[in-house]
């Protein structure tokens, strides 16, 4: 399927990314590209066949629900491009 | 001397420390030496010096009181930027990490020093292990050592493959005796057969993901790139175990590897996939398969043809489930918690400009496609569909086990390219992990070893496949492997 601008414009919304209105249509143009050669898929008979969830056969194992981590906030933010009284900043949300 | 330090492996340099022919610090200054007279090479994102004099003094401190940590105390690796190494920087190729220094250290990684070995520096990679090339590093290109004698590309530089070219070229410059690296779809194995090393993936789950920057977490899995399938053994060795911190981890006890290197593969049954004989692949990577099945079976293992139907699948599933699980795991990049924040009018246009800005066309382009195929109305038809066809996938290797006991292929359609080409067509790009690509969506382990020259005095590789946690068996035969192809051939930087 052809991806048009305005389905670029909307993928790009929700990934958050901003795409200047001049790359929407080059974008377009690749992004179907790819789309078009993983349709092949569709040819594949997948009657029956379970969708893969988990590539190894384990089950996931159970541990005791205690609190074994935390308690090193200034680690936490010592990465944060800005920081006060120690929190993260954000641009105000609420007006 | 120094230089003779260069050109040792892992198990020779493990002697020589043992034997006390020279010390973890003269073999660290060594390899120091080469990073900086390499950085041509443009392998390295982050070099260490002070920090791995520091683990080598500590090494001979243990040494000289008559311990030591194993096969790998002493020995100095380099380690691809997208495992967090605590405090020194780790950026996994992108500019949205800029400056990232993380508090932790990746379990991996923590395994390695445990186990006493020396850390070189961070190596080059593709932006987000995105790529095949090295060429989406937003640290620019890494450099292929080797050069190509004859044909379209004399003279120019050639990329080592990717997405963990800066590791691949690290240990084929002799600039590291091992590196590790990390494999979604054959980011070990590739840059492994383009720059004439061993590029070993273990099985999903043999090695922890935890404190490893995510791509797509249902296919990545560490291993190690050396110049020797018994050093990627011993590397493996130490890497490997289980972590509670990461529960796709399995709780299974880590075998020795170096000793099933018997060196006796009689009786094995070695699968030989019709599929993958693929049009227009060149002429002399089917004459080094032909070569390949020519050596095993001189071994004494018996050749068995075989069948993978998706074979031709897997690439284009890859492509759906990979970008999928990228959009999932890149969405943390939003400027607030660390990296890049490009401040923007309001939160949306916070993250809308901070990730404009981090994240780089290739990057931007399968975060959108796994955005797409993962929205509303699509689910069904793209993300549904891929997980049912990777289920024929598993099971196509399921019933070739029935059969053989490992599979012999090509890792990739052709030699290293010149830097530059292939970059305006993504799916030419995406080409290049063709046949890598199906084991990592089956989860199985499999191992890339340097088997030959192409005209042009480029490396190529052939690749084993090995059934799930049959690493032993695998290694075993690419030990043979190795020994029949004798590859001893080596770059000219």
């Amino acid at each position: 399927m052809a991806l048009d601008t305005d389905t670029v414009r909307r993928i790009a919304r929700l990934a958050r990314i901003y795409i200047p209105e001049e790359d929407l249509e080059p974008l377009a143009g690749e992004l179907s590209n790819i789309i078009g050669w993983v349709e092949q898929l569709a040819e594949v008979d997948t009657d029956g066949v379970e969708p893969m969830t988990s590539v190894v056969e384990i089950t996931p194992e159970q541990r005791e629900d205690v609190v074994n981590d935390g308690g090193y906030r200034d680690r936490v933010l010592a990465n944060a491009p800005d920081t006060a009284d120690g929190f993260f900043t954000v641009p105000k949300v609420i007006e | 001397m120094a230089g003779e330090l260069l050109q040792l492996t892992i198990t020779q340099a493990g002697a020589a420390l043992a034997a006390g022919d020279f010390s973890a610090h003269e073999l660290a200054q060594a390899h120091l030496d080469a990073m900086e007279s390499a950085r041509g090479l443009n392998a390295f994102t982050a070099e260490t010096p002070e920090r791995a004099l520091t683990m080598a003094d500590a090494a001979d401190q243990r040494r000289a009181q008559g311990e030591t940590l194993g096969p790998l105390d002493g020995i100095p690796i380099a380690v691809k930027d997208l495992f967090c190494t605590e405090g020194v920087l780790s950026t996994a190729g992108s500019h949205i990490l800029d400056g990232f220094t993380p508090t932790y250290e990746s379990t991996v990684t923590r395994n390695l020093w445990a186990a006493g070995a020396v850390m070189l520096g961070k190596t080059n990679m593709d932006e987000f292990a995105m790529g095949s090339a090295n060429v989406t590093s937003h640290y620019g290109p890494c450099i292929n050592p080797w050069q190509a004698s004859s044909g379209d590309s004399v003279g120019k530089d050639l990329v080592p493959g990717g997405s963990s070219g800066g590791s691949a070229a690290a240990v084929a410059a002799r600039i590291a005796l091992g590196a590790i690296g990390t494999d979604t779809g054959g980011s070990i194995r590739q840059p492994g057969a383009f720059c004439g090393v061993v590029g070993l993936k273990p099985t999903y789950g043999r090695c922890s993901r935890w404190g490893v920057i995510a791509f797509a977490s249902s296919l990545d899995q560490a291993g190690p790139l050396t110049r020797t399938v018994r050093d990627g053994a011993l590397m493996l060795g130490a890497m490997a175990g289980h972590d509670p911190m990461d529960s796709t981890s399995v709780d299974a006890p880590v075998p020795d590897y170096a000793t099933a290197l018997t060196g006796d593969i009689k009786g094995m049954r070695i699968g030989v996939p019709a599929e993958y004989r693929m049009d227009g692949m060149p002429g002399e990577i089917e004459t080094l398969w032909r070569q390949g099945r020519d050596w095993l079976e001189h071994a004494g293992a018996a050749i068995v043809d075989i069948s993978l139907p998706h074979t031709k699948y897997a690439l284009p599933t890859y492509y759906i489930v990979a970008p999928a699980e990228a959009s999932s795991n890149l969405a943390r990049y939003d400027g607030v918690r660390y990296g890049l924040r490009v401040d923007g009018e309001d939160m949306t246009d916070t993250y809308e400009k901070t990730r404009a800005a981090g994240f780089g066309p290739e990057v931007k382009r399968r975060v959108m496609i796994g955005t797409y195929v993962l929205s509303a109305g699509y689910y069904d038809a793209y993300y549904l569909q891929a997980q049912k066809v990777r289920t024929r996938i598993a099971n196509d290797f399921r019933a070739a086990w029935e059969v053989c006991d490992v599979i012999l292929t090509p890792t990739a359609p052709s030699a290293a390219f010149a830097i530059g080409e292939k970059m305006d067509d993504p799916i030419a790009m995406y080409l290049n992990d063709i046949f890598t690509v199906p084991a990592s969506m089956a989860g199985l382990p499999a191992i890339s070893v340097p088997a030959g020259l192409s005209a042009d005095g480029l490396p190529l590789g052939l690749q084993l496949i090995g059934p799930a946690f049959a690493e032993e068996t695998m290694l075993r035969t690419a030990d043979v492997l190795e020994s029949a192809a004798g590859f001893t051939a080596k770059p000219s930087w």
